[in-house]
């Protein structure tokens, strides 16, 4: 162990072939119908990249179409008032949909859950492959929609506009509500591996903090996506049938979408912060060499903002026309909601501190995390709180605070994550100087780009605006420049990323010395995991436990 | 701008929030920051094996929640002084639609786009929507709350400062959401009896150029195109003296008496190919505006 | 200290017997576990349908409670009859399904070959009797949504009841067909043989799926035909 502990990050080892689920079995073929979750997860992997590409171009194209009133920039006019519209629709359901709600649990999480775990595969296997497949059945409809003419509804598809607007809502209804399943699926696989699969000796304490995050997430995924499933059918039915649910002229309620909706998509940005700080959870004992503050205290916080994620839908609703006690009670709840969230930032501190602590890429996404994080959930009380939320809601405000939890969050998070285990999965090291230089133009760009929306919001500038006051011009071009950055930063990672995999092998099993299961074993690793059953005999944090010093 | 008294007081709250924030984050940038250079790694380095303290944990829960209650009855207290108007509150009625406001007065005054109200005298807005979701959002006063199709909303301000104020829809409603702007005129108490009586029209100004300020201010231009394109209206370029053709199959020539009507009865004779949703105009405009409305479409050239 | 022992356990003993159990599948460790690990997967995958439905559910106590002449009204040109001889078949289509689960189990085959095919039949006459109450209602005029017409309807709000008429027991009828095509699988595989005391997930989660079909019809047949 000590050996381990001192040894340097970079210890090159010769480069050695030896057999891993890489390389065999061979062919496309073996991927396509592969069972291994190791595999599922590259292909998942890909996909929201994919997406996460295309979601971003599309925020690109947003924000060029911002930087003046005239729409105007170096001498070309960006989009129409229409295009507009549809462009920052796709933006958000590709990336929520798309790629944020699948991007921890179905890429990392469907290879790494198993195997932290001591476990072969997850407890269902081709069901894994089937939720896979439901994911690219569900995104070749949202596509659909998208060269049908495109959806300009938001991605909160409000009634009565989405009934009636002529794009293709249809479709991409459909498209989600197929995708949800693949969401589900991948929920309660996990929740089955991690009842049943775990090694010998790994009590539920004794797992590893990604796993309760998932456990968490998982419970969520399950409960709530049915919801949404429902209301998009309802959604499509009411358009194309006219069964007067949600259309106010025929005595359906158009508030009565917006609660169905929120049921689900509350709980849902839950589903995609909670595996992000699952991952920081791993991160930040690994970086610090010291063992987890306050493990129980952040199991149970997964499990609790789960549990009140349930309660607290209507507090995106606080204008929308619900009774005065509703909105009290669920206002209330959203202040609940924020502790849990806050012990676990206190819990990473405390390990941090007087830790031994080395800045590698995923470190320094781990702390962009828990600073972005910081301001988004810090930014959540403004508007939990009910006579400032009145001003702040439907305002550049709120477009900011959701981006700083839920790309100052998740999808750094994300790219922590990925980062730490780029080397297991692909047996090879990315380029650490490049990572270290793309997290900073990450956190940097992503500063610029958002946290002006604050300060717009607060002045009182509406959300989903193609025209707005020239006295907004100044924030919006710095956000624009700040978006560049963002993109400088995301697309030199993807760069280096890939170059990594023109080079043979060179990473060691363990380069930052964890301790949980999946770095006792060979990067990358075999088909089966393991040579043989691990059995837990330390905890997974256990750096230098009692008596060791 | 603090338009009224009201959102005085939600600044007054909302900067302590936002010093509440600044305070959290110094901290916890300052810890993570201060560890990561005074405990950087250094070869040989072990750590303390801490696990958990109880009384930290208790403590680290116990102080964010008081903090989130004290925060939670404030902004209760804040939105019931906002939900509720007084019972000798003025009301205007606010009808919106895509993407044009209008408001009828008790006097039965009506305006579109623009809003007169006095100074230090509570008003509330009674609202509804003729087709999708919208919200009724006035910066200045710091309220807002969305309209509905089926129900009446309300909400209600005090304002105390007079001159211009904003107001936009903030509630995504379709192409024109982000044009669906316009004006609060707090006036004193004489501007506004005037405004009531004369509906604010500058005698002075050319009928052509009156028009052509019209166009924006009304709202016209949310549907009508100065280049032949047409939108959820018919374009305005070389209409005058030519020919239309109506939807019940007659063709009219359009004069200056077409012009008119059209404006003020706007559903006496539709265009062919378009739909009757053009509000009324009828005692919105004063008779100076109509006709510098008609004068600014006779400039407009052939199609 | 290493977290991969040297590999003398009674797991591993029972997993490397267990290999050439063709139903045992390579990532678990024995028998025992693969089953509870499914019975885990069902229950998960019953309480996402109850999520499903219970959105419906909630959206017709909210119409209701909009407009409860309309409900009434409209209630009273459904046939009771039919829904009561389709809770019947449903209730004994469950009891046959439990006497399957309860055959493989005990390893008789023909008995389970009985018992589901007796079970695939109810769940056939169930979907029968909805057709014939289907063609009733369309021929009053009875369409969801936009092609519903009544010209009796007093309230004006009659189609809205309708819309939910079809939606939930369409949406059941599509889980009574998809429940009707996995059985027809699970008789396949029973008549080959596949099923005995030591291997029988596989009739049991359908069990369970049909039980859950059976209990949100007893929900929805009160609250559609019985209104008061």
């Amino acid at each position: 162990m000590a050996d381990v502990i001192s040894a340097p990050f970079h210890a090159g080892t010769t480069p050695v072939e030896r057999r891993n689920y890489l390389t065999e079995p061979k062919g496309l073929w073996s991927w396509l119908a592969t069972v291994d979750h190791k595999r599922i997860g590259i292909m998942y992997l890909i996909s929201v990249m994919a997406f996460f590409l295309v979601g971003g171009i599309f925020a690109l194209l947003i924000r060029l179409s911002l930087f003046d009133p005239s729409h105007m920039i170096f001498g070309h006019k960006m989009l129409d008032a229409e295009t507009y519209n549809k462009v920052f629709t796709m933006h958000g359901v590709i990336m929520v949909f798309l790629f944020i709600i699948p991007s921890i649990p179905a890429a990392l999480g469907n290879f790494v859950l198993p195997m932290m775990l001591g476990a072969k595969d997850v407890a269902f296997p081709r069901l894994n492959l089937a939720s896979f497949y439901i994911y690219w059945t569900g995104a070749a409809l949202a596509m659909v929609a998208i060269v049908t003419g495109g959806v300009d509804t938001g991605w909160t598809f409000y009634t009565p506009y989405s009934t009636s607007t002529q794009t293709s809502v249809a479709w991409m209804a459909m498209g989600i509500f197929i995708a949800g399943f693949s969401s589900i699926f991948t929920g309660l696989n996990f929740i089955a591996t991690i009842h049943k699969l775990r090694a010998p000796g790994m009590g539920w304490f004794d797992m590893p903090l990604f796993c309760w995050g998932m456990y968490a997430t998982a419970l969520m995924q399950v409960l709530a996506t049915p919801v949404l499933a429902i209301t998009l059918l309802l959604m499509t039915i009411e358009r194309l049938f006219r069964i007067g649910i949600f259309d106010a002229s025929l005595g359906g309620d158009p508030v009565l979408f917006q609660h169905f909706f929120w049921f689900y998509s509350h709980p849902a940005v839950y589903i995609m912060i909670v595996p992000g700080m699952a991952i920081v959870s791993e991160i930040i004992p690994v970086f610090s060499r010291k063992t987890i503050f306050g493990y129980r205290m952040i199991a149970f916080s997964s499990i609790g903002i789960a549990l009140i994620g349930f309660l607290v839908w209507g507090h995106h609703m606080f204008v929308a026309g619900q009774s005065q006690t509703a909105v009290v009670v669920f206002s209330f709840l959203t202040f609940i909601v924020a502790i849990p969230s806050a012990i676990k930032v206190w819990n990473w501190l405390a390990t941090m501190y007087h830790g031994s602590i080395s800045l590698e890429t995923p470190m320094l996404y781990a702390i962009s995390f828990i600073l972005l994080f910081a301001i988004g959930g810090l930014t959540g009380v403004f508007l939990g709180a009910l006579s400032l939320d009145v001003h702040l809601t439907d305002t550049y405000f709120v477009v900011a605070h959701f981006h700083y939890v839920m790309m100052g969050g998740t999808v750094v998070a994300f790219l922590g994550g990925l980062h730490y285990w780029w080397p297991k999965i692909t047996g090879r090291m990315y380029n650490e100087r490049l990572g270290q230089i793309a997290a900073a133009l990450v956190f940097i760009g992503f500063n610029a780009t958002f946290f002006p929306q604050f300060i717009m919001g607060g002045q009182g500038m509406p959300r989903r605006y193609y025209n707005y006051l020239p006295q907004f011009q100044p924030m919006h071009a710095f956000s624009t420049v700040g978006s560049w950055i963002i993109g400088a930063g995301l697309f030199l990672t993807l760069g280096y990323l890939l170059a990594s995999l023109r080079k043979p092998y060179d990473a060691p099993d363990n380069p930052w010395g964890g301790k949980t299961m999946e770095w006792q074993t060979q990067s990358p690793p075999l088909t089966e995991n393991f040579e043989v059953q691990p059995v837990a005999t330390h905890g997974p944090y256990d750096f230098f436990p009692v008596g060791t010093h | 701008m603090q338009g009224s008294a009201y959102a005085a007081q939600v600044d007054v709250f909302y900067m302590f929030v936002v010093w509440l924030c600044v305070f959290f984050f110094l901290l916890i940038a300052g810890i993570a920051v201060y560890s990561v250079i005074r405990y950087r790694h250094k070869p040989g380095d072990v750590t303390p094996h801490w696990t958990h303290n109880n009384k930290l944990e208790f403590a680290w829960t116990i102080v964010p929640l008081i903090i989130m209650m004290v925060i939670f009855v404030w902004g209760v207290k804040g939105y019931t002084e906002a939900a509720v108007p007084p019972g000798d509150a003025q009301e205007i009625r606010v009808t919106a639609k895509q993407w044009v406001w209008e408001f009828e007065y008790p006097d039965g005054s009506r305006a579109i786009n623009e809003l007169h109200v006095q100074v230090n005298k509570p008003v509330k807005f009674v609202m509804s929507s003729e087709d999708v979701i919208h919200d009724f959002f006035v910066p200045d006063m710091r309220v807002k709350h969305d309209i509905l199709p089926d129900r009446y909303t309300e909400i209600w301000f005090n304002p105390t400062a007079l001159g211009k104020h904003h107001f936009e829809c903030a509630e995504y409603c379709g192409r024109g959401h982000s044009d669906m702007g316009g004006t609060l005129y707090v006036d004193d108490e004489a501007s506004y009896q005037k405004w009531l009586e004369t509906g604010g029209v500058d005698a002075s100004m050319p009928l052509d150029k009156l028009g052509a300020m019209l166009y924006e201010s009304k709202g016209c231009s949310s549907c009508h195109s100065l280049d032949g394109s047409p939108s959820q209206g018919p374009s305005w370029k070389g209409v005058f003296g030519h020919p239309v053709q109506l939807s019940d199959g007659r063709t009219v020539m359009a004069d200056e008496n077409y012009l008119r009507e059209s404006i003020l009865v706007s559903n006496a004779k539709i265009v062919k190919g378009f739909d009757s949703i053009m509000p009324v105009f009828q005692g919105v405009l004063r008779q100076r505006e109509v006709d510098g409305l008609v004068a600014y479409i006779k400039t407009l050239g052939k199609k | 200290m290493s977290s991969i022992s040297t590999p003398v356990t009674e797991a591993h003993e029972d997993a490397a017997h267990g290999q050439h159990d063709p139903n045992l599948q390579h990532h678990f460790a024995t028998k025992e576990q693969q089953f509870d690990t499914s019975k885990i997967g069902i229950w998960l995958f019953l309480a996402t349908e109850i999520l499903m439905f219970g959105g419906l559910f909630v959206g017709f106590a909210y119409m209701q409670s909009r407009f409860p002449e309309a409900f009434f009204e409209g209630h009273k040109h459904l046939l009771k009859v039919a829904g009561t001889l389709n809770t019947v078949v449903l209730l004994v289509s469950s009891f046959t399904m439990v006497l399957a689960v309860h055959y493989a189990r005990t390893s008789k085959r023909k008995k389970l070959i009985i018992c589901l095919a007796i079970t695939m039949f109810c769940a056939l006459i169930f979907l029968g009797v909805k057709y014939i109450e289907y063609t009733h209602e369309f021929s009053e005029g009875l369409y969801p949504g936009r092609y519903f017409s009544n010209p009796d309807d007093p309230t004006g709000h009659e189609f809205i009841f309708f819309s939910f008429y079809f939606m939930m027991t369409g949406l059941h009828g599509i889980h009574i067909l998809a429940g009707l095509c996995v059985m027809a699988w699970l008789l396949r595989r029973a008549i080959r043989g596949d099923f005995s005391r030591n291997y029988y997930t596989p009739v049991d989660v359908v069990g369970l799926y049909w039980h859950l079909v059976d209990i949100i019809w007893i929900y929805l047949f009160p609250l559609l035909y019985l209104i008061r």
